[in-house]
C-alpha cells in the first residue's frame, strides 16, 4: 500500500482543513499540455489529483467530461500512455496522491493483473471505476487492494442505509460521495443535504469522505469543505480547458494559466473553510 | 457442452450466463436495478401478471402471429421447407412490442410514472411510444441523430403517438450513444422513471426479462409446427443485433438437441473491411452498457462504431446470453453482408408479397444460402422479425431506384 492517500488526509486533518481534489481527463486537450497541467496542479493547491482515463462511452458523465474524453482519444490517448504520464509526474512529486478514475472496459482489455502491476509501479495510489459496483468486487476491487492500491467507492443519494455497508465494505483511501442523482457537471446539491449525507457515511465508516459532482465555484467548494474531508471539482475545470481551445481544437497559449488559476481559486475557497484552528 | 443438463437455466443469481452478463452499472443505478429484479421476480410468480400480459398480447398486439409456409421461396431456394414466423404482422410491425408490453405492465405494477427508452431503427421506440399511449404514461425516446435521419417515418410515428424524441449528438450519434443517454437520464431521474430496454442486453435482470417476454415467439412456433407438420422444426434462423427476436425464437428450443439453431449477424460491407456489426463473429469480450459480452472495440478497449445497412442491427454489442451460447457452441453464428441482405429483401418481397425489415432480410439471406444444402423435408423457420415499410427509402437509395 503506497499509503499516500491515508498520509495526505492525516496531514490535512492535523492542519484542520479539507482537501481539494481537481479532476482532469488524461491527455486533454493534448498530451503535452496535460502533462504541464498535471505537473503544476500541486503547487496550485491540489491536495490529491484525480485523473480521468478516457473512454468512448462514459455513461456516468455529462457533456463536458464526455467531450474531454473524446478530445483525448482523438490525440491517441490510451491507458498505457496514461500510466506513462503518471510515472513521469511521480518522478518529480513523491507525495501528491494520484487517483485514476474511469470505466472498466479499458482496464479489462489491458488485463487486470498487468494493469495493477503497471499502475502500482507507475505511482498510482487509488482507483475509481464507475461501473464496478460491490457486486463485482472480485473482478478488480479485491485484486487492486491485494496489489496495494486503494479502491475508492462511490456512494450516492440512492445508496440507502441498507446498502451503504455493502458499498463501504471494501472501500479504502476515502469514500467518494456523489452529491446528486445524475451525471457529472449537470446540477448542484445544496450544502445541507450534502452535510447530512456526509454525516450518514461517517457514522458507518472511519474513512475520509470526499464530495463531488456539481461543485463548480470556490464558494461551493468552501461550503462542501466545511462538512466533508475533500471537495472534488471536475467538469468546471474541464470546461475551462474547453474554453481555451482555438477553432481547430488546439490549446491556446493561455490555457494552462487559466486552468491553474481556477484551481488556485478553488483551493483558496477550500482552505478558507478551515474547520478547526490548526 | 454435453455435461450441461440444460441450456435454459441461466442466468445465475448474479445475472451471469457463464462469464457474461452481470451488473456493471454506476452505484446510483444499483438500487434501482435490484428493485427491478425483485419486482420482476414477483410479477413472474403472479398468475395475474401472466394473464394480463396474455390478454394484451392477444387482443392488442394480435398474437399469435402466423407461421406461414413460404412455398415460392421454398421452390426458388430448392431444398428445405421454408416457414416464416410472421412477427411483422404484430401491431407496430415487429417483435419489439412483445417486450414493451411486458415491461410497461411491470412499470405500472411498480407505480412508475415516466417511461424512457433508446432506439436504433425506431422499432423499439415506436413499440414503447405505443404502449405509453395505451396506458397514458409520458414517454421519452433517445435516438441517435444519425438514425433519426435515416428512419424518419418512425420518428414521425413516435411523435404522433405522443412521445418526445430526444436526438443524441454525443459520441457517434447512433444506438450505442442513445443507450448511454438513456442511462444518463435514468441516473438523473431515479425516483419515478422506468427504463424500457429494447433488447436482451443491459444490466441484470434486463437480458433475462426481455428474453422471457420474447419467448412467446418460440413457444408459438413449437405448437404451430407440431400442429402443421406433426413434429418440431429442424432449423431455426434469426437475425441478431442485440439479439432479442433471435433469443425469443431460440430459447424454447435450446434443449432440443435435434434442432439446429443459427443466429445471423450483420457483416455490413464485409467482416474483413471492419465496417460491420458482427460482435460475435468479429468482436471480443468486454464490458459495456451494464453487461459483459462480445463487443466491437479497439485494442485499447474503446468501443467502435458498428456498420450495417440495417439500423436495427447497427450496435457494437450483443446480448450476454448469445455470448454464452456462442462459447458453448449450442447456437451457430454467421454473418451476412448488406448486399446479400438486400438481395434477400427483394426476393422475399417479389416472391411472397412480404416486404421484410432489412434486419429480417439478413436471416432470409442466410436461409437462401443454406436451404439448398438441406433435405427437402427439413423444416426451416426464419423469424420474420419485422416488416420493411420503414426501410423502403434506404432500399430504394441502395438500389438506385428513382420515382
Amino acid at each position: 500500500m503506497s499509503g499516500r492517500i491515508t498520509r495526505r488526509f492525516a496531514e490535512l486533518k492535523s492542519a484542520g482543513r479539507a482537501a481539494l481534489i481537481p479532476y482532469l481527463t488524461c491527455g486533454d486537450p493534448d498530451v503535452e499540455t496535460f502533462a504541464r497541467l498535471l505537473a503544476d496542479l500541486p503547487a496550485s493547491g491540489a491536495d490529491l489529483v484525480e485523473i480521468g482515463m478516457p473512454f468512448s462511452d462514459p455513461m456516468a458523465d455529462g457533456p463536458s467530461i464526455q467531450a474531454a474524453g473524446l478530445r483525448a482519444l482523438k490525440c491517441g490517448m490510451s491507458l498505457k500512455q496514461t500510466l506513462a504520464i503518471v510515472r513521469a509526474f511521480r518522478a518529480g512529486d513523491a507525495a501528491t496522491p494520484i487517483v485514476l478514475m474511469g470505466y472498466y472496459n479499458p482496464i479489462f482489455i489491458y488485463g487486470v493483473e498487468r494493469f495493477l502491476a503497471d499502475a502500482t509501479s507507475a505511482g498510482v495510489d487509488g482507483l475509481i471505476v464507475v461501473d464496478l459496483p460491490p457486486e463485482h468486487d472480485e473482478e478488480l476491487c479485491l485484486p487492486a487492494l491485494a496489489a496495494g492500491l486503494d479502491f475508492i467507492r462511490l456512494a450516492t443519494p440512492t445508496t440507502d442505509d441498507r446498502r451503504l455497508p455493502a458499498v463501504l465494505k471494501h472501500s479504502s483511501g476515502f469514500v467518494y460521495y456523489v452529491s446528486i442523482a445524475g451525471v457529472t457537471g449537470t446540477k448542484s446539491a445544496d450544502a445541507r443535504a450534502v452535510a447530512e449525507a456526509v454525516e450518514r457515511i461517517r457514522r458507518r465508516s472511519s474513512l475520509p469522505v470526499a464530495v463531488g459532482f456539481g461543485i463548480r465555484t470556490a464558494e461551493q467548494a468552501a461550503a462542501v469543505a466545511r462538512s466533508a474531508d475533500a471537495a472534488v471539482v471536475g467538469s468546471a475545470l474541464v470546461d475551462e480547458v474547453a474554453a481555451h481551445l482555438d477553432a481547430a481544437g488546439k490549446a491556446r497559449p493561455d490555457l494552462v494559466a487559466a486552468v491553474l488559476g481556477r484551481v488556485r481559486a478553488l483551493a483558496e475557497g477550500v482552505r478558507g473553510a478551515r474547520r478547526v484552528p490548526a | 457442452m454435453a455435461s450441461l443438463n440444460t441450456y435454459r437455466g441461466g442466468p445465475d443469481e448474479r445475472g451471469r450466463f457463464g462469464a457474461y452478463g452481470g451488473r456493471y452499472v454506476a452505484e446510483t443505478l444499483m438500487p434501482l436495478v435490484l428493485e427491478l429484479e425483485c419486482a420482476y421476480a414477483a410479477a413472474k410468480a403472479d398468475p395475474g401478471f401472466a394473464a394480463e400480459l396474455a390478454y394484451y398480447l392477444e387482443h392488442y398486439v394480435g398474437r399469435p402471429s402466423p407461421l406461414f409456409f413460404a412455398e415460392r421461396l421454398t421452390r426458388r431456394w430448392g431444398g428445405a421447407k421454408i416457414f416464416l414466423k410472421r412477427e411483422d404482422l404484430n401491431h407496430t410491425g415487429a417483435h419489439k412490442i412483445n417486450n414493451t408490453m411486458g415491461q410497461i405492465l411491470l412499470a405500472r405494477r411498480m407505480g412508475k410514472r415516466r417511461i424512457i427508452a433508446e432506439t436504433g431503427a425506431g422499432q423499439h421506440g415506436v413499440a414503447t411510444a405505443t404502449v405509453c399511449a395505451l396506458f397514458d404514461l409520458p414517454c421519452t425516446v433517445y435516438m441517435g441523430a444519425t438514425d433519426i435521419e435515416r428512419q424518419k417515418p418512425n420518428v414521425l410515428r413516435m411523435k404522433l403517438l405522443g412521445a418526445e424524441v430526444r436526438p443524441v449528438n454525443s459520441g457517434t450519434a447512433t444506438l450505442k450513444d442513445a443507450l448511454n443517454e438513456a442511462l444518463r437520464d435514468w441516473v438523473a431521474n431515479v425516483e419515478d422513471t422506468f427504463y424500457i430496454i429494447g433488447t436482451v442486453a443491459g444490466p441484470h435482470p434486463y437480458p433475462a426479462m426481455v428474453r422471457d417476454f420474447q419467448c412467446v415467439i418460440g413457444e408459438e412456433v413449437r405448437s404451430q409446427m407440431l400442429e402443421a407438420q406433426g413434429r418440431l422444426p429442424d432449423t431455426l434462423i434469426a437475425c441478431i443485433g442485440g439479439g432479442s427476436n433471435a433469443l425469443g425464437l431460440f430459447h424454447p428450443f435450446l434443449d432440443e438437441p435435434a434442432v439446429r439453431i443459427i443466429g445471423v449477424e450483420a457483416a455490413g460491407l464485409g467482416i474483413e473491411t471492419g465496417k460491420h456489426a458482427a460482435s460475435l463473429t468479429g468482436g471480443s469480450p468486454g464490458v459495456l452498457h451494464g453487461n459483459k459480452t462480445y463487443l466491437l472495440q479497439t485494442a485499447d478497449g474503446q468501443i467502435l462504431d458498428a456498420h450495417s445497412i440495417s439500423a436495427g442491427l447497427d450496435y457494437p454489442g450483443v446480448g450476454p446470453e448469445h455470448a454464452w451460447l456462442y462459447d458453448q457452441k449450442r447456437v451457430e453464428y454467421v454473418a451476412v453482408t448488406d448486399r446479400d441482405a438486400l438481395a434477400a429483401f427483394q426476393e422475399c418481397t417479389r416472391l411472397e408479397g412480404i416486404i421484410p425489415a432489412l434486419e429480417s432480410a439478413h436471416a432470409l439471406a442466410h436461409a437462401a444460402a443454406l436451404a439448398p444444402k438441406l433435405a427437402r423435408d427439413n423444416l426451416l423457420v426464419v423469424n420474420l422479425s419485422g416488416r420493411g415499410d420503414k426501410d423502403v427509402d434506404s432500399v430504394a437509395k441502395a438500389l438506385g431506384m428513382a420515382l
